[in-house]
């Protein structure tokens, strides 16, 4: 979904339903709690966080080192390993693969890597039908929707909004919104597509450069389900993804699930390393702006992301403006400092969807300090030139005031008078403010006047 | 001890009685505080919307009020973490290093470096406790909800300390507010929601008062609270601790 409208338009726009963002707010509130209670029953939480900050530091600090490592062991394992720059040739690759194969249909389970590269479109466009198995992904795809949350991509979505998709896409009857019914439909559809398919794309979670193994944790089981049933098996990862070992894996399993939904792990983290006889597998490593990333000090701690979708629960603007007002597949603070990497001016107004309350740093499991490098985007974009001209010669003009006592005096005796004699000059429809807030009542003397008079006496 | 009193510009200019009963609670505990006439604002309004390279006159303004005190202390926790993270001077980095490690916020000042253990206040309402996130977050005045850590309060613990004052609590402890400086202009939609739901949660929990280390987020909440004709009220918690026992 391609939108000219900013975070800030649009998300007023999504507020115009207050009951639908007391709903939206409740869910993911819910979620953080449930974090809350499986981060307190954890022993050494906190312990456990910094270990898996170090361990990502190690990663991005020798990342060029790792990457060669599992690119060998791979290979050992008979695995078929690709490096793709962008997204055109991310998408290129996995079409050459299907083709070779003549393979016009695939199952894919959730990556959103591969939402980033717009591949289903990709394939869509050279006759290639792509199936998302993950169940909120495929609600999203059935709606021709982006997701609006990396973990819970249809958060979004009333279930009796779901129930009138199904029925529309699905044949269901009508006003059936039973969670348990609606998913059982999809199952029945989906089985068939597992069972159908020849190919297969999952997305990864973790690759191990150690064993050339990569794991892939989902609550459903699709990503098993096509894994297992395809005679070929892609997999799809940023460059990120390494950890160094698997014992690194007791680490990040256990901080994930609990982060991402409270769970203490995901129902199934399957490691997949070797293609069975007769299957074929193949490995495509994606740059697409981590380099750049990891080339910019002040914001590479950002390629630590495990994408667990914490900043995203906690954050009350995400809540109270939805994943979709981000304009970008990766939504909330996350999305906010990975997306001006990517596109500076396109992504401009992100980091300014935020209050820098600070909350997603806390929450984050690999203590990434996603507020800090909020303000430091607003740096940038600021000095880049992406920023409003109104609002560089009002910043300029405050910078004026502020920097002058004699004129900041005589500014602000002229507000206060203003808001005592004409306060419509103030309170008018033109200030943002007083839409739906009102002026502090207005005073007659600021403090520094009343101190010069009284504060000889004290 | 000589205390060099910072008072934020939008406090100077709307919010007098909190800069004076800030004034005086220092003063009745002891201290000898001036306010040095020349200051303005720390710089964040025009920091945070990513203008600080705009902020060297601001800074340098700051230094050449504040240098030369024992303790530099504000009724602002946002203003004095901005202080605290950002203050820098080409000409004398020094200067501002000093005073980046004496500038304290109210709250904290009272509880870490007077270690007050009792007050003469009396104060009989119910007050909700808003813990601004850049007091919290970013000054610790609190226990942060989303990290696994021992529980305690700077705030709570001096509001105990007054006479007939009843806390009432919140359904979610440390929710922000939505002011988030010119965020409560450019997102003025969530901006408005955040605040709204942040009061509702006060009020349905009986607070009469809201009070905060920080004006900033009252100041946007009471301006919701008084075009929605809400009885609950705003005050800075000096205001509180400064309220006299005989008045009352």
């Amino acid at each position: 979904m391609k939108s000219t409208l900013d975070h800030a338009a649009l998300a007023e726009e999504f507020n115009k339903d207050e009951e639908r963002v007391d709903w939206h707010d409740g869910s993911l509130w819910w979620i953080r709690q449930k974090r809350d209670r499986a981060a307190n029953q954890t022993p050494q939480w906190e312990e456990l966080r910094e270990a898996a900050s170090a361990i990502k530091s190690n990663v991005i600090s020798n990342l060029h080192d790792y990457l060669i490592q599992f690119e060998e062991n791979l290979k050992k394992n008979g695995v078929k390993v690709y490096w793709a720059s962008d997204a055109e040739e991310h998408n290129q690759i996995v079409y050459s693969i299907l083709k070779e194969k003549e393979i016009t249909q695939m199952v894919k389970s959730k990556s959103m890597l591969t939402e980033e590269c717009h591949l289903n479109e990709y394939l869509e466009d050279r006759g290639i039908e792509v199936i998302n198995s993950d169940l909120g992904e495929y609600i999203q795809q059935i709606d021709n929707e982006p997701p609006s949350h990396i973990v819970l991509p249809c958060i979004h979505k009333r279930k009796e909004e779901i129930g009138e998709l199904f029925h529309e896409h699905l044949g269901t009857e009508k006003g059936l919104s039973d969670p348990t019914l609606l998913t059982r439909v999809a199952r029945k559809h989906l089985n068939n597509v597992f069972l159908t398919r020849r190919a297969a794309l999952t997305g990864v979670n973790f690759a191990v450069a150690e064993t050339g193994e990569y794991v892939v944790c989902t609550n459903e089981g699709n990503a098993d389900m096509g894994a297992h049933l395809s005679e070929v098996q892609i997999a799809s990862m940023g460059l990120e993804k390494i950890i160094p070992e698997r014992k690194h894996l007791g680490v990040f399993l256990r901080l994930l699930a609990r982060s991402a939904i409270g769970q203490p792990i995901t129902i199934y983290s399957s490691h997949y390393k070797k293609p069975r006889i007769g299957q074929e597998m193949h490995l495509i490593l994606v740059d697409k702006g981590r380099s750049d990333l990891l080339a910019r000090p002040d914001f590479r701690d950002s390629l630590k992301c495990i994408k667990c979708g914490a900043c995203m629960n906690t954050c009350p603007v995400y809540r109270k403006s939805g994943g979709l007002s981000y304009h970008n597949t990766i939504s909330g603070p996350i999305g906010a400092i990975l997306a001006p990497n990517l596109d500076m001016k396109q992504h401009a107004d992100l980091p300014f969807a935020s209050t820098l309350c600070g909350s997603c740093t806390n929450v984050c499991p690999v203590k990434i300090p996603i507020h800090d490098q909020l303000y430091k985007w607003r740096q940038e974009i600021v000095k880049l030139g992406y920023s409003a001209n109104r609002k560089t010669f009002s910043m300029k003009a405050m910078a004026l005031t502020l920097s002058s006592p004699e004129i900041y005096k005589t500014a602000g005796k002229t507000g206060r008078w203003l808001l005592n004699n004409a306060p419509f000059a103030i309170n008018n429809k033109f200030n943002p403010w007083y839409k739906q807030r009102d002026m502090p009542d207005s005073t007659q003397e600021s403090f520094g006047e009343w101190y010069a008079k009284n504060g000889s006496k004290k | 001890m000589k205390i060099g009193l910072f008072i934020p510009c939008y406090v100077n200019q709307l919010y007098p009685k909190a800069a004076i009963a800030t004034l005086e609670l220092l003063q009745k505990l002891g201290a000898e505080v001036s306010y040095p006439s020349k200051q303005t604002c720390c710089g964040q309004p025009m920091a945070n919307s990513g203008y600080e390279h705009l902020t060297q006159s601001c800074n340098d303004l700051f230094v050449e009020n504040f240098s030369g005190f024992d303790y530099i202390v504000a009724p602002s926790a946002s203003c004095v973490l901005h202080v605290k993270d950002h203050l820098h001077s080409h000409t004398d980095e020094a200067a501002a290093t000093d005073i980046r490690g004496r500038i304290y916020e109210l709250v904290e000042f009272l509880t870490d470096v007077l270690k007050i253990e009792k007050l003469d206040a009396h104060f009989p309402h119910k007050v909700g406790v808003h813990q601004s996130c850049h007091g919290l977050r970013g000054l610790h005045l609190a226990q942060m909800s989303e990290l696994v850590s021992q529980d305690f309060s700077k705030p709570k613990k001096l509001l105990g300390m007054v006479s007939g004052l009843e806390l009432t609590e919140l359904d979610r402890v440390d929710e922000c507010c939505g002011f988030g400086g010119l965020f409560c202009i450019a997102e003025e939609a969530v901006s408005v929601k955040m605040g709204k739901d942040r009061i509702t949660d006060h009020t349905k929990n009986g607070a009469e008062y809201i009070t905060s280390p920080d004006l900033s987020c009252l100041m946007h909440m009471e301006g919701i609270m008084h075009r929605n004709k809400s009885k609950v009220k705003i005050i800075h918690i000096a205001e509180i601790l400064n309220s006299s026992s005989i008045k009352a």
